[in-house]
């Protein structure tokens, strides 16, 4: 599998950006089995990131890699909707997995 | 605490604005498509650099940086130089054609915020402008959550020190201030701006809708886009009436006419020759300027109706040398299409060549070709900045204006100017027993004795002279004539005429 490399950007540390930051480390444990780099960038701190990567909204997260990039916006509360988004619920064997350890999450 | 107006140094605005905008606030910028909105918050930023070293942020919602350096170089203002000197920012929130995000869960714009106050912090910035704000809109799905975080926002704004405007689109000229109700978040200062069909033609205006706690101009004022210049308002009622009054006399290059007059026209004063086609206003305003000349007087001339090529074959079928006059400076002579541009871009193209000629008379003929061109509300604003723009010079200027029909009437221009003017001097054909003849009267000399008959005039290759005031006719002026008493055929035309009048005592 290929190594994943995420941005997370949050404003300071507020439960919603804590809440995100909890839950993307959760997903990608279990998910990549820790094949994954994890950045999390506060733009109160970083606000030049921010602007090199025309981020508007946080929480964001950014799929750096593998291809495509892609980008997610909000607390990641819909853990489904994350997963899809950064294509780990590809196949379909796999799915049903996935919804199970989210609700235990939960 | 009172408010303070901060200048925007676009050109004719802070008249309007009495001022400027108040500073340290947010304005609000609402125009529907095509109204100018962009060049408005871009021009505040560029003239706070030019005229005032105050940098400036622009956040720009809807076009990429590189489109708006590529656009805005047309108007002369070299953005990728300020960026280099730490003078101009962008804060590129400009939608990413690629693939869209996808949401999940609750967010706010806490990055936005970060980034328009670190490239704030980075220029050091007294501008800000937001540009625009519908397409941020459209970015986001759940409109309560951008609503709340544009308030949040707007007041962050406030405690930045910086004078903000939000560009907003509106779908409708005259209808509610903005699409999506972003008033209500900044409603303390709302600027309009139109971009309306009128007549076939378009005219843009500027209105202050509201200024919370400071006084501005109200109603709408024209204004247009200058290439070069960027926006530039006119602001005509806001022009003062500050003239002083001269009592110099110049000469109107005819010794008839300067008799006529009680000795020649007033320095500083605007005289307006009326007359149907042909009866001989070119041929008052080339006198005019050669009589200038004489006396050593530059003359501009701004002519809308005949070609260069006309105007000199003219000039010299009536002895006035126009291409020696120019090759020795004394003459500048301005000849436009009127249906090539639009009347607030004509007046300013006359106020910069005045400013940079310089001249000492001013001569356009005529003001009724441009009438065709334009509503009657865009002739009557041109008339009245034309002839206070000129005012303002203290130079004398002759307008020519030609009237709808042959014998008598008058011409929508004399309506619009006829109060403006000092000097009045109609031309009229006077049909006589078969015969055109041609008559002129002083209608008008404010602050001068003038003569009141109407006399006869001939034109021939030395120019125009006046002969005998007419007699025993009457309805001239109105173009409906008659003949007092029935003389004999034979001495039918020596009736026609009297004797002078008697004069004032010379000083």
């Amino acid at each position: 599998m290929d190594r994943y490399v995420l941005k997370l950007y949050i404003t300071g540390l507020t439960s919603r950006s804590q809440r995100a930051v909890a839950t993307l480390q959760r997903l990608c444990d279990a998910e990549l089995s820790g094949q994954y780099e994890l950045l999390v960038v506060d733009v109160l701190e970083q606000p030049e990131l921010a602007e090199q990567d025309k981020v508007l909204a946080t929480p964001t997260v950014i799929k750096e890699h593998p291809e495509p990039q892609r980008r997610i916006i909000g607390d990641l509360s819909d853990a489904a909707r994350v997963l899809a988004a950064l294509d780990l619920l590809a196949s379909p064997t796999h799915a049903p997995v996935t919804e199970a350890r989210v609700k235990e999450a939960d | 605490m009172s408010i303070t107006k901060l200048p925007t140094e676009i050109h004719g605005f802070d008249l309007i604005a009495c001022g400027g905008l108040p500073e340290g606030r947010v304005t609000l910028v609402a125009g529907s498509s095509g109204s100018a909105k962009t060049v408005f918050g871009a021009q505040f930023l560029a003239a706070g650099v030019m005229v005032r070293e105050e940098p400036g942020v622009l956040v720009t919602f809807e076009e990429t940086p590189e489109d708006l350096r590529r656009n805005f170089r047309g108007l002369g203002w070299d953005i990728p130089a300020w960026e280099a000197q730490g003078k101009w920012a962008f804060v590129d929130v400009s939608p990413d054609p690629g693939e869209q995000p996808v949401f999940a869960g609750g967010y706010d714009l806490g990055a936005l915020m970060a980034r328009v106050q670190y490239a704030v912090k980075k220029v050091g910035a007294r501008r800000l402008v937001l540009d625009a704000l519908g397409a941020y809109f459209g970015q986001f799905p759940d409109q309560h959550t951008v609503r709340s975080e544009l308030f949040r926002m707007t007041r962050a704004l406030r405690s930045l020190g910086v004078t903000s405007l939000i560009t907003a689109e509106r779908g409708d000229e005259y209808g509610s201030v903005s699409r999506h109700g972003v008033e209500e978040f900044v409603s303390d200062n709302v600027i309009i701006l139109r971009n309306v069909l009128d007549e076939e033609v378009r005219r843009r205006t500027l209105e202050i809708l509201k200024f919370r706690g400071t006084d501005h101009l109200k109603g709408e004022w024209p204004f247009t886009i200058v290439p070069g210049r960027g926006i530039v308002a006119i602001p005509l009622a806001a022009l003062e009436l500050k003239q002083k009054s001269s009592d110099v006399r110049i000469s109107s290059g005819n010794p008839d006419i300067d008799r006529m007059c009680g000795g020649g026209f007033f320095r500083d004063s605007i005289i307006l020759v009326s007359g149907a086609t042909g009866t001989g206003k070119t041929l008052l305003s080339t006198e005019f300027i050669a009589g200038g000349a004489r006396a050593g007087d530059r003359s501009l001339l701004f002519a809308f109706e005949e070609s260069r090529e006309q105007l000199f074959r003219n000039a010299a079928g009536w002895g006035a040398d126009f291409a020696t006059l120019e090759a020795q400076g004394l003459l500048k002579v301005m000849c436009t299409y009127p249906e090539s541009t639009t009347l607030e871009d004509t007046l300013i193209l006359i106020k910069e060549t005045v400013e940079e000629f310089k001249p000492d008379r001013i001569a356009v003929d005529s003001l009724s070709a441009l009438e065709r061109v334009a509503p009657v509300k865009s002739f009557r604003e041109f008339v009245i900045g034309l002839t206070s723009a000129i005012k303002d010079k203290e130079v004398p200027a002759l307008f020519t204006a030609t009237t709808d029909s042959l014998l008598g009437g008058s011409s929508i221009t004399e309506a619009h100017i006829s109060t403006i003017t000092d000097s009045i001097i109609l031309l009229r054909y006077v049909e006589l027993f078969g015969e055109i003849r041609r008559g002129m009267t002083v209608l008008k000399m404010r602050g001068s004795w003038h003569e009141k008959v109407i006399r006869e005039f001939t034109i021939d290759g030395s120019g125009l002279h006046l002969g005998h005031p007419f007699r025993n006719v009457s309805g001239i002026l109105s173009g409906v004539l008659s003949h007092a008493g029935a003389a004999a055929a034979s001495s039918r035309i020596d009736d026609l005429f009297q004797d002078d009048p008697p004069r004032p005592p010379a000083h």
